[in-house]
């Protein structure tokens, strides 16, 4: 892995995103831009499937960094979030020290809460120096972690340290990038989003949706990218429970391409929605009629 | 340092009046107790009591104790220590159609009313004044809907009540673990801990349970035209509700739905009511619950009702457009939520049936229905909400198979 030097303007961030494919908007290569340069947490919030965290991932590879990602989910702990403590290996070199007939308490209990018996997990991973330079760090999904973990968080994104009361504080060196999403099922507290900075990702218009296509899709003819992107544009305008991602697009490009499409039909259509949509009420109301208008207008634009 | 003689109290006005305001203030609901009367009385003496900002100041300085009286100490200093011709100009002023047009400020019927009460000032035919003043702005509040304003014994009953009643605390079982002696599951960094002051010989094993929380409340509230009548009541159960316990996000609905979470935040019911009232436009309207419920669903429902949220629902469920749209929407707010709570005041009535089409139709997809229109009720309502949830996920998927 070869570091990368960071980039020096807007354009020099977006031309680094899109020559690992992609496509970012402007305002979000500018807010990454200056989370790079002011060193602060970019927190990327939107809806599933806009390419969140994708972004932390392409910064990780274009810059050549250690990417270290904190999945979260409800009951996230500091056990398993930060570090942990090998109980296995320090009870047997209690017993071994038993054994030799070392009784030394003081010196006992600095040896058993040595590095070596430190387990470390994704945060602490983050804040250890890496020859390439600071790890990328992705906290994903942080609306499904509990609030008490969220406080935690803060001192860590704040002063990138953390105490371990056994052994002492560890500081990085260089702080991390740190990327941190949320697809809002619940509100992130207001002392969290002031320390980063904060950026809403939407779903890209059709000129964007279409180059992604291209680009993600290798070998799909022009002609049904186009009607994809399209249908799936218009869909959006659909007041429905759960709209299609960009995500959601490339897997229904993906299956299109899969089948031998050349063109969408309703049959088609009918048949792959399942790609799109993935709420059985957003299905039922697509039956029909409205399938038919939506590819009607669809298609006559392409 | 000059201190007051208690056996020899000080005669003179300024002692009565602070005496007096500090009565007052009490009345307006900030805790004033003895010891800080003595305070002010003392801090008074070092002060130029001539000057009327110092003396502002420094009473603030000792009464108020917490940001959000700061409000109400602003007002009951602005009209207790108001010269006698001022009382005489301000009801001058009340019927002039400019003046009655502008709102009450927040706070200003409990201030009023502290200072009204019996024997707060002598001059009894300033008393008489307030009094008029009184009863104009209780006529603007009538006209204009406007009940973001409690009486200081409203709120004194309201708060008493949901004082007395046990909110359910521990609820919901987290994932996450804290040290808990009757816990199952192994603590073992505590335990090697524990072990090295003995060597290395693990004589007490330390142990973790799982965290209890309450679960998440979300209230919709009608304000719709028909339900007027309780709106303010449910708002200070709401605002209690808020201050006493975590997660609970509070929607307002009548033709349009609005979020007043934050707004009901605000310590003083007061401060919190207004920001509501002034964040709300559609206040006793027209009702389109289905509508309402839709961007419910929509825009809120999967960022509030996570993790096991209860849901209140409270309305009369008269609704206008009553068809298939809202037993879909009720459907999918039932299906999102762990317990879904009809609060119906038209219960209240014996012979109560529900043959309006709106409840017909929302009746099929709730937990509950409760009568709720006034404090015995709402204590009804704690004891459910304390209860174990009915196992209605079973009778459902029942159904549906």
């Amino acid at each position: 892995m070869t570091a990368s030097a960071l980039p020096k303007s807007v354009d020099g961030m977006l031309e680094l995103l899109t020559s690992r494919g992609y496509l970012a908007e402007r305002s979000l290569a500018t807010v990454t831009y200056l989370s790079l340069r002011m060193g602060r947490p970019l927190f990327l919030e939107g809806e599933a499937g806009v390419g969140k965290t994708e972004i932390a991932k392409v910064l990780s590879a274009a810059l050549g960094r250690k990417l270290i990602r904190l999945q979260c989910y409800e009951g996230l702990d500091v056990a398993s979030a930060v570090y942990e403590w090998s109980s296995a290996a320090q009870m047997i070199a209690i017993r071994l020290a038993e054994a030799a007939g070392d009784t030394d308490r003081e010196q006992l209990s600095s040896d058993i809460f040595a590095e070596r018996f430190l387990i470390k997990r994704p945060l602490l991973q983050a804040l250890e120096p890496d020859v390439a330079g600071a790890p990328v760090l992705l906290i994903d999904e942080l609306d499904r972690a509990d609030e008490a973990f969220e406080a935690y968080l803060l001192e860590i994104l704040s002063d990138f340290q953390v105490t371990i009361p056994e052994f002492g504080t560890i500081k990085a060196p260089q702080p991390p990038i740190v990327i941190i999403t949320s697809n809002r099922t619940r509100e992130i507290h207001d002392a969290l989003k002031r320390r980063c900075l904060y950026h809403w990702v939407d779903y890209p218009d059709a000129e964007r949706e279409l180059a992604i296509v291209k680009s993600r899709v290798p070998g799909i003819s022009a002609k049904l990218s186009q009607q994809v992107v399209s249908f799936v544009q218009a869909l959006r305008d659909q007041d429905f429970y759960k709209s299609p991602g960009v995500a959601e697009t490339i897997d229904w490009a993906t299956a299109l391409t899969e089948l031998d499409a050349r063109s969408l039909t309703p049959q088609l259509v009918g048949d792959t929605l399942g790609a799109l949509l993935k709420y059985q009420d957003d299905i039922a109301r697509m039956q029909g009629d409205t399938l038919q208008k939506v590819l009607k207008e669809a298609t006559s634009e392409g | 340092m000059t201190t007051i003689d208690h056996l020899n109290p000080p005669t003179g006005h300024m002692a009565d009046n602070v005496i007096g305001f500090a009565r007052a203030l009490r009345a307006a609901g900030i805790p004033v107790g003895p010891g800080a009367v003595i305070d002010a009385l003392n801090a008074l003496q070092m002060i130029e009591i001539g000057h009327r900002g110092d003396v502002y100041t420094t009473l603030e300085a000792i009464f108020v104790k917490r940001h959000e009286h700061a409000l109400i100490f602003a007002q009951a200093f602005d009209l207790f220590f108001r010269a006698a011709e001022d009382w005489k100009h301000m009801l001058d002023s009340v019927p002039l159609p400019d003046h009655a047009k502008k709102k009450p400020p927040a706070a200003s019927r409990r201030v009023q009313e502290a200072l009204a009460q019996p024997s707060m000032r002598d001059e009894a035919e300033q008393v008489q004044e307030q009094e008029l003043r009184l009863s104009v702005s209780d006529k603007e509040i009538l006209q204009k809907k406007d009940f973001a304003q409690m009486s200081a014994a409203e709120i004194a009953e309201v708060t008493r009540a949901i004082a007395n009643m046990k909110l359910p605390q521990a609820e919901l079982r987290t994932r996450r673990y804290q040290p808990d002696a009757k816990g199952l599951r192994l603590d073992m960094r505590r335990t090697l801990r524990s072990s090295l002051r003995t060597g290395g010989e693990i004589i007490d094993i330390r142990k973790l349970g799982r965290i209890e929380k309450p679960a998440p409340i979300v209230a919709l509230l009608d304000i719709s035209g028909s339900m007027s009548e309780y709106t303010r009541l449910f708002l200070h159960f709401l605002h209690a509700i808020t201050d006493a316990r975590k997660r609970v996000s509070v929607f307002l609905f009548g033709t349009r739905l609005t979020n007043v979470t934050r707004a009901l935040r605000a310590k003083d019911p007061d401060e919190a009511l207004a920001s509501c009232s002034s964040s709300v436009e559609d206040w006793a309207g027209g009702t389109r619950i289905a509508t309402s419920l839709h961007s419910f669903n929509k825009l809120w429902g999967r960022r509030v009702l996570g993790q096991g949220a209860i849901v209140l629902l409270i309305s009369d469920g008269l609704e206008r457009e009553a068809d298939a749209k809202l037993a879909f929407e009720m459907d999918r707010l039932h299906r999102s939520c762990r317990r879904l709570i009809w609060l119906n005041p038209l219960l209240r009535y014996s012979g109560f049936e529900a043959k309006a089409q709106g409840i017909k139709m929302m009746l099929p997809h709730v937990d509950e229905f409760r009568p709720v229109h006034n404090l015995t009720s709402m204590e009804g309502l704690i004891e459910a909400l304390s209860a174990p949830p009915p196992p209605h996920h079973i009778s459902r998927i029942r159904s549906a198979a």
